[in-house]
């Protein structure tokens, strides 16, 4: 019985092997693109004229392309590879039309390499997060719409009825982001936008919809499938889980709003309440996870359960960091400084990325049918990760409070901002591990594809002849 | 939760609140929003800005300016000054009555203290403002009864705030200074000054120009890198050219060289100098300075 139980998966994953290898190779090579990005952009902080001279890279310029990177490079495409495969287990089905997210991420990575060179010529839009072109931005919606048709098919194939938790938060993720995304390329990267500070509303409004919302989504969906998995014991609880996905959807996506933005008052007003509301999601989704891991009686070893584990935390005090920055009193010293970086950062990188790591590291093995070729790389990227987070988000952090004590002093800000880049650096080394992992076990897979078409070429001639006939007589029944 | 169509529906309607309410409503509100009017006049705001200025506003977005400089300046509140600029026929002794007379009135109660202490230490110079509070009332009563008694006085709005103190900006930011602008760069962080009134506080083409090549040239220890490729370096021709920059010696280029701004420099230059926010509006009022002929 397990022997078959066994042998369906096996299958399952199999047939997610080459989707999720064109998903993940290019967020891996994008993941370490944009960190490197990143780290040019605040290596100007350690000397203003290192790249002064060269108009590609200013620093508005490499800003803008890690951002976009980190997002639209790594974070989605990998976030689209682990859903299709969590559905494909959940329905217990073959991925349905395997071969429309491998073209999809193929025109989805395009669309990224358009993107980042149209930023680089100078091309951006203005927008943060919609720096992409239009050509891009078509692309990226193309695509993305084609792999959710794809795991949305497979979701459908699904024996069980019943929805897992997980189900709520990747169906309501894949539904969002073009929804989101298609809203505001219409109305502000085009030649007519939207009139005046119209812009900078929807602006916000999709920056934290994508970032914050999105993210959740995806990143909170997926952890609450890995982490029964791992923990050994079931998800505590079902209708704590259900309370945490509407709270979450009902008041994560009001907020953005800056307090003194330069709109008609209700907006930021209503941006406030949502976000002290956010409280209640936070707190039943820590519930939820310190409930689910606490008692297991698993040691994680800087395994993926250990990156899971990790990323959560970091969510719960981003998700903190956006209620505190919304609250009228700190909103005062903490707005337009870096403290709203050291967030967007720790959602990103802190919380999404590491759990995102960690699904991939559980996923690779059994999809690719080869153990990982460098085990120790996965709990060296843990290490890296989170010395990252906490130099990265932490500097940044301080260097937003001191920046608000001392009304926007550069110099202020300046020391901690020199210490995140050694927080960039440790990232960059992780996602180095990450991308030698994911390259050489599709090198070896490769490598044995080959050895396995040489073995058949090479095979007696009575195989071919005989398969040969075959062929010839299907022929001739169909004619 | 069987029905994967019932999910569908409920978050549909969930994410379509968000959506009507924070993209649909402002653009009902604010997107067909025209031309302010100035307080106290039938001039029209925003201005439109020149051909160089508008073609600036895309040097400043091709370069990503906004990741480092915010263009929204905010405001506590406003404060009324109220001054006395003549006495009439009155002596001071006889203001000092008149105004202690005035306590009784409710308006006065929150500056009674405040007017107290001035009265103390006054000497009778003039003009002095003698009353400054976010009590606007307070300002109108007082104002209204010192016209009455014959006394001159002159109450000046004036906003406050730190970016204000600062000297980042005159009044607030509003909606409507974006009116004319695509895209809409407020920016989210300051690394380097707010540039909303950036015009007002640096009105000189040179010295912005003399910026943007070598911004350490004018500010000590920038943090802000060079944009020297808005720049050309080249040799002295027959005559130097107008447009050369007057640089300080360690930035100067090799002799017989000029440095001349590229016309996206120059255009640049001219978007920062059209940021003034220097209208008083309905929504954000203040008096304006008296610029002397």
């Amino acid at each position: 019985m397990t022997g078959t139980k066994q042998n369906i998966s096996a299958e399952i994953d199999a047939s997610c092997r080459v989707p999720l290898l064109a998903l993940f190779g290019g967020a891996a090579l994008w993941l370490v693109a944009g960190l490197a990005f990143a780290l040019v952009a605040s290596l100007t902080f350690h000397n203003p004229e290192m790249f002064a001279g060269c108009p590609f890279i200013t620093y508005g310029h490499a800003v803008a392309a890690a951002n976009d990177l980190l997002v639209y490079g790594f974070a989605i495409p990998a976030a689209l590879g682990v859903i299709l495969w969590i559905f494909a287990r959940l329905s217990h089905a073959e991925l349905v039309l395997p071969l429309v997210p491998v073209a999809a991420a193929n025109l989805w990575h395009l669309g990224v390499f358009i993107g980042l060179a149209t930023i680089l010529c100078g091309g951006s839009s203005g927008f943060t997060w919609l720096e992409f072109p239009r050509a891009s931005a078509m692309l990226l919606g193309v695509s993305f719409v084609l792999i959710a048709i794809s795991a949305v098919a497979t979701f459908g194939q699904r024996k069980e009825r019943e929805l897992y938790p997980s189900h709520w938060f990747l169906l309501a993720a894949l539904l969002w982001f073009p929804w989101i995304y298609s809203t505001a390329n219409l109305f502000l990267v085009t030649t007519t936008p939207v009139r005046g500070v119209t812009q900078a509303v929807i602006g916000w409004w999709f920056a934290n919809n994508l970032i914050f919302v999105w993210l959740a989504l995806v990143g909170v969906g997926v952890a609450f499938y890995f982490l029964p998995k791992l923990a050994g014991r079931p998800l505590q609880s079902r209708f704590y889980a259900l309370f945490a996905f509407w709270t979450l959807i009902l008041f994560g996506t009001w907020c953005g709003i800056p307090q003194s933005a330069p709109v008609p008052a209700w907006l930021p007003a209503a941006s406030a309440i949502a976000s002290m509301l956010l409280i209640v999601p936070l707190i039943a989704i820590a519930v939820i996870a310190v409930k689910t891991v606490c008692s297991a009686k698993v040691v994680c070893k800087g395994g993926p359960f250990c990156y899971l584990k990790f990323g959560m935390a970091a969510f719960i005090l981003s998700g903190l960091m956006l209620v505190v920055e919304a609250c009228p009193q700190c909103s005062r010293v903490l707005e337009l400084t870096w403290f709203g970086q050291a967030q967007t950062q720790l959602q990103i990188l802190g919380f999404f990325a590491i759990v995102i790591c960690g699904a991939i590291y559980e996923i690779l093995p059994r999809v690719m049918g080869f153990e990982l070729p460098f085990p120790k790389f996965v709990r060296l990227q843990h290490w890296c990760f989170m010395l990252g987070t906490l130099l990265l988000a932490g500097s940044l952090a301080v260097a937003g409070v001191e920046q608000g004590l001392k009304f926007y002093s550069p110099d202020a800000a300046l020391p901690a901002l020199r210490i995140s880049t050694l927080g960039w650096t440790f990232f960059l080394l992780g996602s180095l591990l990450l991308a030698a992992n994911i390259f050489v076990i599709t090198f070896r897979w490769k490598l044995a594809l080959a050895k396995t078409v040489i073995a058949y070429v090479k095979s007696p001639l009575e195989t071919s002849s005989a398969s040969a006939s075959l062929r010839r007589d299907q022929g001739e029944v169909k004619s | 939760m069987k029905n994967g169509f019932a999910v569908f529906f409920a978050v549909f309607v969930a994410l379509g609140g968000s959506w009507l309410g924070l993209v649909v409503g402002p653009t009902l509100q604010l997107g067909t929003a025209t031309l302010d009017t100035v307080l106290n006049s039938s001039d029209t705001w925003p201005q439109q800005r020149t051909g160089e200025a508008t073609l600036g506003l895309q040097i400043y977005r091709a370069n990503g300016c906004a990741a480092c400089h915010t263009e929204q300046v905010r405001q506590d509140g406003v404060q009324a000054e109220v001054s006395l600029t003549g006495l009439g026929k009155s002596k001071p002794e006889d203001f000092k009555a008149f105004v202690q007379s005035l306590f009784i009135l409710p308006e006065l109660e929150k500056v009674t203290n405040d007017l107290t202490a001035f009265l103390k230490d006054w000497n009778g110079e003039l003009p002095k403002t003698f009353l400054t509070t976010d009590d606007l009332e307070a300002a109108n009563t007082m104002a209204d009864r010192l016209k009455a008694a014959g006394l001159k006085s002159e109450t000046l709005i004036v906003a406050t705030g730190a970016d204000i103190a600062h000297g980042w900006g005159i009044r607030r930011s509003v909606a409507a200074d974006y009116l004319y602008d695509v895209p809409v760069q407020l920016g989210s962080l300051r690394v380097g000054p707010d540039l909303a009134a950036v015009g007002v506080r640096d009105p000189l083409a040179s010295w912005q120009l003399l910026h943007l090549y070598a911004p350490g040239a004018v500010v000590k220890n920038s943090a802000m890198p060079s944009f020297k490729f808005l720049f050309e370096v080249s040799k002295i021709g027959a005559a130097p050219s107008p447009d050369a920059l007057n640089l300080p010696k360690e930035f100067a280029p090799p002799a017989g060289c000029e440095v001349v701004p590229k016309p996206e420099a120059k255009e640049l230059v001219a978007y920062l100098l059209s940021l003034r926010a220097d209208a008083p509006l309905y929504e954000a009022p203040f008096t304006p300075a008296i610029t002397k002929p």
